[in-house]
């Protein structure tokens, strides 16, 4: 390792970063802002500037950009020479000749990157007498705001969404101090990723709209470590509140997970916590879609008589922590206990958390050949789309190796490549908005897509698998994979749930195994929901397909739902007629929905802004969300209800009080062990004996916060679930990982501060990376190769899922700003059998009781049509086997690009 | 060859008055023969060996030895597959610089055997010349001159039957002063914004789409047939100091006949001015010389007779730049001679950096300040402390803030009276002399 | 051109000398300078339609050609005058008295620097440094370069480029 010399002071450093990464790794401060861990250096601003000496001798030294410098072993500089203290300030000061200095109207005031470096480089005195520029700022859509005047030209929001997250609509425009940020014209973002230039930008330029729309400083904020509940993947987030509602959410560092970015259906699809379809109260149903608020001890005295008789089953969720299905799999017992998926999920599902060697997103992106089988990413996993854009990169580094670039030399790579990538494969239903990264596409129904995975495992081992089924194109397809896949040393495969066919799973893990002979293959398995790979890990007991089955022979008479809408998972008919069989339908839920709507009797559930609890990965890891604030009403985490119910049947077997005593039952589990090093146990402190405070210790105006209703400052809520507190008190710094609830460090206010939480610029966390990942869970199931979906000559055709990733998610479509994304749902049909139906593109079609806009697309499969699915208007389940369409002659075509805001 | 070629490589084809030499006429004065000498006769490596050894140093500005650029090409065994380029640098935007103009418009052909020579050299296969938008004239002379030596195989495949060929065709630059800077002219070349890359990697190594890749100025590349036809010795002995060849030295401002001339490198400022360019107009004074275009240091009537060569021009504190000196007269005010040098390079900036980006501006509007009479006390320092910082090689991304810096630094130090009469009166001095005058 | 033509966002004509363009460079995106000024020749200036149909013959996005476009100098983004007279403002011509001609050229065409007269006839703009020092200072109406041996009676060169 070679060792440096900074301010008198040596350290040791990694070998291969640049100056400031070093500096920055060993927790120094030293300004800068066009440099960015994710995206590395480009040298731009100049504010990084060091002395550096030559020798021993040299006394005078000269500057240097830190960011652009490698280290090297006795290099000595200073931070603190008086002429780059001069130089930084300098650097300051003509960054500030136009800055409006708005700060007390700015949102990013008191988090601001600019700000913190002001301050750090003592430039007070403005001597510059111009006029400042001004510029008119664009509409950008409902996610993110435009301040230009703010801009200082640091390049990090084109750095990030053009060359990282590959957008192509926000660009630099003019040149010398005329430089605009910006679209072509006023417009929605394109990126899924457009919100992380809230977090990106160093000052007030990108600001987060929703947030700014009830706006609160950060330090009024009280914030806690959350993870996503937007898909599978887990990202972990950050999620801040005041008065009770979420305000916003920001990404949290996970060093192998999500890293520095997440997606926008992550950072706005929260904000359904706030929605005014929340259920807050219990009630009784007393007609139809007549409830009357009951109180709960009366609500639970209910469903107390409900679950001691035997005829009571209970559905859980793959959107509920693992807690909440935990305790309602013990209030009902096991083997009435169904996870909440249809079986076709369920078959995909107990397979896929089986598998061994999941890569991390670290993993994804280190991986030099990728294939994609089924799965549209950016709309069921877009982090790890973000990651797989990534591991494209890995041929340019390797190039910059050989011409002696440094990796972190962010152009000078990407320049010298030219656009060289590695290869990616992806094989879909439809083109995807990924396919700017393939190397090759192709396109087919389920099945062809598996028997196209399987020509290439076949190839992989040996065979050249004589497959009349498959057109020149796929064989061409499947060659060229097959060749990148075994010539690659960390070849990766992605499959997903998203389609509902075991076949491409059990087609991909072949693909895996024939990989392991040549190298070190990865295989990524995408979830539907937060909790799929969780709920999925739970043995015996029932799939949905039995459960309705024992509702519509009457030989279950009750059912408890918790977390779940049934109707998003079974035909419509069949799940109203079997929930008007029951007797009583108890739902536990925090939003309303058509299930909740059947309810006999309804319990606010808490969403996970309000309650602690655990959700499983893609990865098998278990992650830790923390409640956020305290909620009002009757709302409690459905676990509570559970434990609740229990106890007023009198029973004693779940008398869990805490969080930690529910993840105790699971890991006395086999299929769950080790799953209590998820989080510390609440009773962790710090070495003060301190614990971690949700508030920061700046939080203003405690006593008045409630001024309007009373005088008096409440008592702080307690939390005894964890080791967080809900004050301003404790210590927020060297805890756990998982315990970091915003990140924040003496002149650090901005998110800029992680590096002081990372044990060195990205790298893990100083507590450790959050979560622990479970040992693959062998469930016995096997995933059945093509379920004969082959088509023969047919009345109908048979429907595709296309999710959306604003949309399609349960939860996050309440979130208004994702509402405001949503377009209109509509069905892609092939051209023959659009004309088979006699409607051209932007006509509508009837498709079960849904009127649906056309889009001809010579993509699709014909006999075949993909369906938005889930998202208001659309429908909420696609029927398995054939289904008849018919034009619909009243369909008014629905605006789908968003009015100007 | 005729004695005045010998004499004067680079312009001893153009008539007295200028005027085109077309195909024929630079055939008739042995045109071509040195690129036949060259691809026929000897290896790329002797070609670079002995541009080396002739002590070529680039006319562009910066006066590399063209030899050891073009040595760091990597060998074909090296480098991965792919083309090697020859960029020529016409972009010519230095205020004050008018020589590769001449050059173009009048000996086209001159460059295109050089350029030729230089492909073989270093074993390109494709090359391009970027040229400034507003050369029209020249872009006309240059394009009628390529399609004619395609016609005559001096381009395109098997030329003069050897296996090398070469594809040579003109970019026209959308206009911007940093085009010239040789990685911002790659971006350009390549459709991007002309921002400067940084080094590693350099363009021998990563040039125009991350291939190697040599930029050299016009008038270095026209140099290159006479030292392949006459030699090293021959073109050594061309300079009269340490430096070789001729150089076309160029003098705009109050002179009588301003004008370039090609002359052996290391002749006198004095000479330049007062015999070629026929001394100042009546009536004014020589006060400040800008010795290589906008962005070298100012000299003044003490430098007369430093011989115009790299090394003389560096010891007294400025530098020969593109060799085409702008005379400040006693009737120009230096600081509003400085403003409009500073907007030059204010507007110029490419705006990646900061210190250039805002701090050039900001000079600029100390500057008109100053010269408009609203100068305060203080102004001088702020503007020394903000050319420091702006102006230290290393501290912005590229030399054009440097390059901006030079005479306005230089100014201060020469000048500085003029600066401090402006604030002290609150106006500008030279403004009330031509108002009583 | 014919008027119909230029009231496509692109004319065939223009394709077709993009196209060229394109076929001696790597990729199509590296023709974005040269496709901006074959459109600019044929019509004066850039439009936003012009822009976004070249965009799509390069397979980029508008937003990245425009970055592109207003990079530079030469590129026009907005309309010009059939004409356009560009007055060196760089130091050469600053020392043989640049400013009075800039102001001699604004007082013909009744305009100051950055307009256009009102017959939509010329557009008045300053440029840097023009390469012809020697003749300073100087001016460049369209394609032709005028040294300061040239500029004596500017309402004669502005009525022959009127008719
Ligand atoms: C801001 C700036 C502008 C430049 N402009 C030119 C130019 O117009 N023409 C030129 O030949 N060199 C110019 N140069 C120098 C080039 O970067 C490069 O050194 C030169 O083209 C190399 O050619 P040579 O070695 O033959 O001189 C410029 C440099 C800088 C920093
Ligand atoms: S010094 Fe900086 S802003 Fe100026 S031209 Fe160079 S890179 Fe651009
Ligand atoms: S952070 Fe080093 S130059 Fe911007």
């Amino acid at each position: 390792m070679p060792a440096i010399t900074v301010d008198g002071v040596t350290y040791e450093v990694r070998e291969g970063d640049n100056l400031l990464q070093a500096c920055l790794s060993h927790g120094l401060d030293l300004p800068y802002f066009c440099w960015h861990p994710a995206m590395d250096s480009v040298g731009a601003c100049r504010q990084c500037a060091v002395v550096q000496y030559a020798d021993d001798e040299d006394t005078r030294g000269r500057l240097t950009m830190a960011c652009m410098t490698p280290v090297s072993d006795g290099a000595r500089i200073d931070i603190k020479a008086a002429h780059a203290e001069e130089f930084r300030a300098t650097v300051i000061e003509w960054l500030m000749e136009n800055h409006p200095h708005d700060c007390p109207v700015c949102e990013e005031g008191g988090e601001c990157h600019l700000q913190d470096m002001t301050v750090m480089t003592g430039h007070t005195t403005r001597r510059y007498r111009g006029s400042k520029r001004t510029w008119e700022n664009q509409y950008l859509g409902p996610f993110v705001g435009h301040e230009m005047n703010r801009c200082i030209t640091c390049y990090r929001c084109v750095r990030f969404y053009r060359d990282y997250a590959g957008g192509t609509d926000l660009a630099a425009f003019g040149s010398r101090g005329r430089m605009y940020f910006g679209r072509a014209e006023p417009g929605v973002l394109d990126s899924e990723f457009s919100g992380n230039l809230v977090e990106v930008c160093p000052t007030g330029v990108f600001t987060d709209k929703p947030f700014s729309e009830s706006y609160t400083r950060k330090w009024d904020l009280q914030s806690a470590p959350s993870v996503c509940t937007g898909c599978a993947v887990g990202c972990n987030i950050s999620a801040s509140e005041r008065y009770g509602s979420l305000k916003r959410v920001h990404n949290r560092y996970h060093a192998e997970l999500n890293r520095y970015f997440i997606c926008d259906r992550g950072r706005y699809g929260m904000a359904h916590v706030n929605s005014a379809a929340r259920i807050r109260l219990t009630g009784r149903r007393t007609g139809p879609e007549l409830f009357q608020q009951i109180e709960p001890a009366d609500a639970l005295a209910d469903a107390a008589r409900i679950c001691a008789t035997d005829h009571t089953l209970g559905v859980g969720s793959p959107r509920a922590s693992l807690e909440d299905n935990q305790a309602l799999r013990q209030l009902v017992g096991a083997e009435r206990f169904c996870a909440g998926l249809n079986s076709r999920e369920a078959e995909f599902m107990h397979a896929a958390v089986g598998q061994q060697d999941v890569p991390t997103l670290k993993d994804v992106e280190a991986a030099d050949a990728v294939l994609v089988l089924g799965e549209d990413l950016l709309n069921t996993a877009p982090r790890l789309a973000l990651a797989l854009r990534q591991a494209t990169r890995n041929v340019a580094y390797e190039m910059a190796d050989e011409a002696n670039i440094p990796r972190w030399q962010d152009a000078g790579v990407r320049g010298h490549a030219q656009g060289a990538a590695n290869p990616v494969f992806i094989a879909s239903v439809l083109p995807t908005r990924l396919d700017d990264i393939a190397t090759a596409t192709a396109h087919g129904d389920p099945h062809r897509l598996a028997l196209t995975g399987a020509a290439i495992a076949a190839r992989l081992g040996g065979q050249a698998l004589a497959s009349a089924a498959l057109s020149d194109e796929l064989d061409d397809f499947v060659a060229q994979a097959a060749a990148a896949l075994a010539g690659a040393q960390r070849p990766l495969i992605v499959t997903g749930a998203s389609l509902m066919t075991p076949a491409l799973l059990t087609v991909a893990r072949n693909i895996f195994t024939a990989l392991q002979a040549s190298g070190e293959p990865r295989l990524a398995i995408c979830g539907n929901e937060a909790n799929s790979f969780g709920v999925s890990r739970f043995g015996g007991g029932l799939d949905l397909e039995e459960v309705l089955k024992a509702v519509e022979s009457g030989s279950a008479r009750n059912l408890i739902v918790m977390g779940n809408d049934v109707f998003r998972r079974a035909d419509k008919q069949r799940v109203a007629a079997a929930l008007a069989n029951l007797e009583h339908l108890v739902v536990l839920d925090g939003l309303e929905n058509p299930t909740a709507s059947a309810a006999d009797l309804l319990f606010p559930a808490a969403t996970s802004a309000e309650c602690t609890g655990t959700l499983v990965n893609y990865e098998g890891r278990a992650q830790r969300f923390y409640q956020v604030f305290v909620p009002s009403d009757d709302v409690r985490p459905a676990w509570r209800w559970c434990v609740d119910i229990a106890r007023a049947m009198g029973r004693n077997d779940m008398a869990w009080q805490h969080v930690d005593d529910v993840l105790d039952a699971l890991a006395a589990q086999a299929e769950f062990s080790g799953i209590d090093g998820v989080a510390p146990p609440a009773s962790t402190r710090s070495h003060s004996g301190q614990k971690v405070p949700r508030a920061t210790h700046r939080y203003s105006g405690r006593t008045a916060m409630y001024a309007a209703a009373s005088v008096h400052e409440p008592k702080a809520a307690v939390d005894d679930d964890t080791p967080l507190s809900f004050s301003m008190e404790g210590l927020n710094r060297d805890q756990s990982g998982g315990l970091v609830p915003y990140v924040w460090s003496p002149g650090w206010n901005s998110n800029q501060a992680l590096f002081k939480f990372q044990q060195e610029v990205g790298g893990s966390l100083r507590g450790g990376d959050p979560g622990v990942r479970l040992a693959p869970w062998e469930t016995g199931a096997q995933a059945s190769i093509a379920p004969a979906e082959g088509r023969t000559a047919s009345t109908g055709l048979r429907l595709l899922h296309l999710p959306q990733l604003f949309g399609s998610e349960e939860l996050s479509a309440y979130a208004p700003a994702i509402t405001a994304r949503m377009q209109a749902p509509w069905i892609v049909l092939h051209p023959d059998d659009a004309s088979g139906l006699g409607v051209v593109e932007g006509d509508g079609v009837d498709c079960v009781g849904h009127s649906l806009e056309v889009r001809v697309d010579a993509d699709m499969a014909p006999g075949f049509a993909a369906v938005t699915v889930g998202m208001p208007e659309a429908p909420a389940w696609l029927p398995v086997g054939d289904v008849s369409l018919s034009r619909d002659p009243d369909f008014v075509r629905r605006p789908t690009i968003i009015a100007r805001g | 060859m005729s004695a005045v070629v010998n004499l004067k490589p680079l312009t001893g084809r153009i008539a007295e008055q200028g005027g085109l030499v077309d195909l024929a006429a630079y055939e008739a004065a042995e045109g071509y023969q040195a690129a036949r000498q060259a691809l026929t006769g000897m290896t790329p490596a002797e070609v670079r060996e002995l541009v080396k050894e002739a002590n070529l140093r680039g006319r562009g500005g910066a006066g590399f030895p063209t030899g050891v650029k073009w040595g760091f090409v990597p060998s074909a065994d090296d480098k991965r597959p792919g083309h090697t380029y020859l960029v020529c640098n016409a972009d010519e935007m230095e205020p004050g610089t008018f020589k590769d103009r001449y050059l173009l418009e009048n000996d086209p052909h001159l460059l295109i055997e050089g350029m030729l020579i230089g492909a073989y050299a270093i074993g390109a296969d494709c090359a391009y010349v970027f040229m400034r938008g507003e050369y029209h004239e020249p872009y006309r002379r240059l394009q009628e001159a390529i399609e004619a030596a395609q016609q005559r195989g001096y381009l395109g495949a098997d030329i003069f039957d050897t296996n090398f060929s070469l594809q040579l065709s003109i970019h026209r630059s959308g206009g911007r002063y940093i085009c010239g800077e040789e990685t911002a002219l790659l971006n350009a070349l390549e459709g991007k914004r002309a921002q400067p890359r940084t080094k590693p990697p350099f363009p021998p190594a990563s040039g125009a789409w991350g291939r190697p890749t040599i930029v050299n100025n016009v008038e270095t590349l026209c140099n290159v047939p006479a030292i392949v036809r006459h030699g090293a010795h021959w073109y050594q002995s061309l300079g009269r100091g340490e430096d070789a060849g001729t150089k076309i030295y160029g003098v705009s401002g109050r002179v009588n006949h301003p004008g370039l001339w090609e002359l052996p490198i290391g002749t006198t400022i004095r000479e330049i001015i007062e015999e070629h360019a026929g001394g100042m107009q009546a009536g004014y004074q020589l006060r400040g010389i800008l010795p290589g275009g906008a962005s070298t240091d100012f000299l003044t009537d003490v430098h007369l007779d430093l011989p115009m060569d790299y090394g003389s021009i560096q010891a007294a504190g400025s530098r020969m730049g593109t060799g085409t000196m702008i005379l400040m007269d006693d009737s120009i005010c230096p600081v509003a001679m400085a403003r409009n040098l500073q907007h030059f390079f204010a507007q110029e900036s490419c705006g990646f950096c900061t210190p250039c980006r805002e701090g050039l501006p900001w000079l600029e509007g100390l500057l008109a300040d100053i010269d408009a009479g609203r100068g305060q006390p203080g102004d001088l320092d702020l503007l020394t402390r903000n050319a420091d910082f702006i102006g230290a090689p290393g501290n912005t991304f590229c030399l054009h803030a440097t390059g901006a810096i030079e005479p306005l630094a230089s100014a201060l130090k020469y000048f500085r009276a003029d600066f401090e009469a402006h604030i002290e009166q609150g106006g500008c001095p030279y403004a009330s002399a031509s108002e009583v005058a | 051109m014919s008027e119909a033509q230029l009231i496509q966002p692109l004319s065939d004509a223009e394709i077709a000398a993009i196209e060229a363009e394109i076929a001696h460079l790597p990729d199509r995106e590296s023709a974005a300078i040269e496709a901006l000024q074959i459109v600019q020749r044929a019509r004066g200036w850039v439009s936003d339609e012009s822009l976004q149909a070249c965009a799509q013959l390069l397979g980029m996005s508008a937003a990245s050609l425009d970055s592109i476009a207003t990079f530079y100098n030469l590129i026009f983004r907005q309309p010009v005058g059939k004409h356009v007279v560009m007055v060196c403002d760089s130091v050469s011509c600053f020392v043989m008295n640049g400013e009075g001609l800039k102001d001699r050229v604004a007082a013909a065409l009744g305009i100051s620097m950055g307009q256009t007269t009102a017959d939509g006839e010329f557009t008045l703009l300053p440029i840097v440094c023009l390469g012809a020092c020697d003749r300073a200072p100087v001016m460049l109406i369209d394609e032709t370069l005028y040294g300061s041996e040239q500029i004596e009676n500017l309402d004669a060169i502005f009525a022959e480029y009127r008719s």
